[in-house]
């Protein structure tokens, strides 16, 4: 199990470090083994820069991200190695995500030099047939090409089977569907939800609220580095109740329903740009079972 | 207001090639094709691989030594004297083809060492960030804003040095700053880059990602760093032994026009006492920033005439 | 007819061959009608907008023509278009912004477009302030740099300027596509209203986001593979398609209410072909379970009922 315990970021702007930019502030939240929490936040909202401290490529400045129990700033060499046994990401770009002048290979025999380095050839090869095949790939397919000769679709899930090379519990996936086209888009997702029925938890990391109301069992709503609404995905969108989040779900186009009626049934207006807000600061609180908002208690 | 061009590449990106096995052989054919399709680089690369040739088998034509004194005391070229003599009786085309020899020496190890110091500090502050970055970055403007000329002049000028490969490790160790500034910069923009964050995930240490994803990267790049680096050496050795800063007992083509001017050889009109090195030294550098010009062409697609 | 397409094919020149991205399409558009043009990346469908307007370095025009208001588009003679461009026909693209200068203010931005157009600002400076305030931006918006700004308030100034002369048809190029969701729909809904209020004649939306298009589309063309798939009103493109490129593509799409748990959804197995040797007959052919083998020849488009146009051998058989 991963959790965040009142996590912030702030970076030091200004000629001399004088200014700050708090990007994440004090976020606390859990993935357990089973579930898709998915992170929904517009642009700016630090939403990518929680799962880049949850897999180390940040250090958090304040806080504590804990994995089953252990507290990972503290991790050195053989931990950190570890830990990544463990916990793994997949990211937007497929296309960034490769090594554009090396064969697609590349990102699976990483794999393998660091974490199988006695393993027999024929034994890696075929476990990484089968960690492919897992994941819809055909592995003539796709072994031995570069990047560019394949579609985004294909590169993502490569990329999931060599997370799966390992022996993965939590999974951050990064916008990892937002550049695919929109015919392969759902299979790449639909792959995640049966990654979480095999037991893996996975924190989806998303501006599109449609994505994560599809996929995942609880929703974790972000402004400005903040939490401001979370819990159970079908309470939050079902009864959303911060004006924030009221205003997203608004601005949502649907493809059945026109916004005009969809306003009507969330009670908010959709496309305010800057929703009145209520003081930034207040805490989360708990307004019903597994789900809370960050609003001032009735 | 123009339209911007990625959707093109987006076009032509999911549609090229269906070939997997052929693509690498494609790669190469056609930079090669590319680059001897370029003239400048074909020109460049013919100057600089003739006088190269010339500085390595052009000794073996003469038997004459050139700090040796002949009994012609500026005489025009000749048959004896090919390229003629000096006002002492120094034969100028054995001056000449040890000199070239001293200036891709120089160039070669100058550049080398400037190359090699300007790619940890722009490797390691491009890569690292933060603390790393501010101080290397320091350095690097210090070393940057000092008149690397005027340094030259006063440690030679106090260390008398004494050989040529001395000469060359004292101009890499103060021409790196630039090359250091621009590797950090590239560095910069592919340590974004999520192949670099997917090599950590899998386990991979600083240093093996600079070296097997970062830099293999830019490697064409490194390559027009080090010709740059190479050339402006030969410039500044040739610089510093004009000025009697080098080393005495190697000939150079910059000792040359040294010893040329001293003799008043352009008022006395011994034009094949100074041409010869002037145009010697304009050659390599001219041959290699040409060259550059057109490797840069070659690699980057987007200076291509096609 | 405001803009009339006849069998219009345009070819990207790469190193390997030529890129049928745009062949023989042919559509047409109504007076005050905003058409969505909607397909997956590498459909053809940016190069059919652009095309419209101005023809790259790297695109040739190799057949059919475009009409507007009834006049034929010079689109081969670059110099020619410059009279339309801007005046008659205008577009947004997608990062129109960030090309533009960092270091001049808006306005000096706008005021020497204007001038390269030949339009004097001081005549329009009026007008170019009111709209700016029916799109909810003040006119301090002129005096900031583009930086200062975020992408809504981007794209909305230059939907503003865009259309500033009221020009016949406006392409919208991926405008909505970089944005977040909340300013999504303010300049959307800007595109209606700019139709509305008879800034623009007729517009072009061009996305890849079909939900978009039901919100502000009048009508939907679906491109697959350089080819025109299926046209009709926006409700009949998303209630009831004919195409079944467009069937799966819109049953594949997650909306909110639609959970992975309670209804799952599927993609479209394959990938679109290449488009530098495309094969023959009905490009979708290799990926549609409807097809058979009359679908080896190139289906024509044809009216299956009034405005509803469909290209398919299976599902809309010519009479």
């Amino acid at each position: 199990m991963l959790s965040l315990d009142r996590v912030s970021k702030v970076y030091k702007v200004g000629t001399f470090g004088g200014k700050q930019l708090v990007a994440v502030k004090d976020v606390s939240l859990t993935i357990e083994p089973g579930e898709v929490v998915s992170l929904i936040g517009e642009s700016g909202s630090g939403k990518s820069t929680i799962g880049r401290m949850i897999l180390r490529l940040s250090p958090a400045t304040d806080g504590t991200i804990s994995f089953d129990g252990t507290d990972i700033s503290g991790l050195k060499g053989r931990g950190v190695k570890e830990y990544y046994r463990r916990v793994q990401g997949v990211f937007q770009d497929p296309f960034s995500s490769y090594n554009p002048i090396f064969r697609v290979d590349r990102v699976v025999s990483l794999i393998k030099d660091t974490y199988y380095p006695g393993m027999r050839k024929a034994e890696w090869s075929k476990k990484v047939s089968d960690s492919l095949e897992g994941v819809g790939l055909n592995p003539s397919d796709c072994l031995g090409k570069y990047p560019h000769q394949m579609s985004g679709g294909q590169l993502q899930r490569l990329l999931l089977a060599r997370a799966l090379l390992l022996d993965i519990r939590i999974l951050v996936a990064d916008e990892v569907i937002s550049m695919l086209d929109a015919s392969t888009r759902v299979d790449v997702l639909n792959l995640l939800g049966e990654l979480k029925e095999r037991g893996l938890g996975i924190l989806f990391i998303t501006h599109d609220l449609s994505l994560g109301n599809y996929i995942s069992e609880r929703t974790v709503i972000l402004r400005r580095g903040r939490i401001v609404e979370m819990g159970a995905t079908a309470k939050v969108f079902g009864n959303p109740l911060h004006p924030y989040t009221k205003m997203l779900i608004a601005s949502v186009p649907h493809l059945h329903k026109k916004w005009e009626q969809v306003e009507r049934e969330v009670g908010a207006r959709g496309g305010e740009e800057t929703v009145a807000a209520p003081d930034e600061a207040l805490a989360l609180h708990e307004v019903e079972a597994d789900h809370s908002v960050a609003l001032a208690p009735e | 207001m123009e339209t911007t061009e990625s959707t093109e590449t987006v076009v032509a990106g999911t549609v090229v090639a269906k070939t997997a096995s052929a693509e690498p052989q494609r790669k190469r054919s056609e930079t090669l094709y590319f680059a001897l399709r370029n003239k400048k680089l074909v020109i460049g690369l013919s100057l600089v691989l003739f006088l190269l040739l010339f500085a390595i088998f052009g000794p073996m034509f003469t038997d004459k030594d050139p700090f040796e004194f002949y009994e012609a005391y500026g005489e025009p070229p000749s048959k004896e004297h090919w390229f003629g003599t000096t006002s002492p009786g120094q034969d100028v085309y054995a001056q000449f083809v040890y000199g070239l020899r001293s200036s891709f020496i120089v160039g070669a190890v100058a550049g080398c060492v400037a190359a090699a110091i300007g790619m940890a500090v722009g490797f390691a502050a491009g890569y690292r960030g933060g603390v790393v970055d501010e101080i290397l970055t320091m350095l690097t403007n210090v070393v940057l804003v000092i008149p690397t000329i005027a340094v030259l002049i006063i440690v030679s000028a106090y260390l008398t040095v004494g050989s040529l490969l001395w000469e060359a490790v004292l101009i890499g160790v103060t021409s790196w700053p630039w090359a250091a500034r621009a590797i950090r910069a590239q560095t910069f923009s592919l340590v974004s880059r999520d192949f670099v964050s997917l090599a950590r995930l899998s386990g991979q240490s600083g240093w093996k990602i600079i070296v097997k994803e970062i830099a293999p990267n830019m490697s064409s790049y490194l390559f027009l760093t080090f010709i740059l680096l190479f050339g402006g050496s030969i410039l500044i050795a040739a610089t510093l032994d004009f000025l009697g800063l080098g080393p005495v007992e190697v000939m150079s083509l910059g000792l040359m026009l040294n010893v040329s001017v001293s003799n008043s050889a352009l008022q006395l009109g011994m034009w094949w006492w100074f041409v010869a090195p002037g145009v010697g030294i304009t050659a390599i550098v001219a041959g290699l920033y040409v060259m550059n010009v057109g490797l840069d062409e070659v690699f980057n697609p987007r200076l291509r005439r096609t | 007819m405001s803009l009339q397409v006849d069998n219009l094919s345009v070819y990207y020149r790469t190193l390997r061959g030529e890129v049928k991205a745009v062949d023989g399409v042919t559509f047409s558009i109504g007076d005050g009608e905003i058409m969505g043009l909607a397909g997956e990346s590498g459909c053809g469908k940016s190069t059919l907008g652009k095309s419209l307007i101005r023809l790259t370095g790297r695109m040739r025009h190799v057949d059919g023509k475009v009409a507007l208001d009834d006049e034929t588009l010079p689109l081969d003679d670059n110099r020619a278009m410059d009279k339309y461009r801007f005046k008659r026909i205008s577009i947004v693209p997608q990062y129109a912004m960030s090309a533009l200068t960092p270091t001049r203010k808006v306005g000096k931005i706008i005021e020497e477009l204007l001038e390269s157009r030949g339009v004097p600002y001081e005549s329009v400076r009026a007008e170019l302030e009111r709209r700016l305030s029916l799109v909810g931006l003040s006119q301090d918006v002129l005096g900031m740099y583009p930086i200062e700004l975020s992408g809504g308030m981007k794209q909305r100034t230059v939907m503003v300027l865009s259309t500033l002369l009221n020009p016949a048809l406006l392409i919208a190029d991926e405008i909505t596509s970089a944005l977040d969701v909340s300013t999504q729909k303010a300049v959307a809904e800007t595109l209606v209203e700019f139709r509305d209020r008879g800034y623009v004649k007729s517009t072009i939306v061009i996305t890849h986001d079909l939900a978009i298009l039901y919100q502000v589309a009048d009508s939907i063309l679906v491109m697959y593979a350089g080819r025109l798939a299926e046209k009709a009103p926006a409700d009949v493109i998303i209630e009831s398609p004919r195409h079944p490129y467009t069937q799966l593509l819109i049953s594949s799409l997650p909306e909110v209410g639609v959970t992975y748990a309670e209804n799952r959804l599927t993609g479209i197995p394959g990938r679109p072909p290449p488009l530098l040797d495309p094969p023959k007959g009905c490009r979708f052919r290799h990926r549609c379970p409807l097809a058979f083998d009359k679908c080896v020849e190139q289906p024509p488009f044809v009216e299956v009922e009034p405005n509803h146009r469909v290209a398919c051998w299976a599902t809309a058989p010519p009479s």
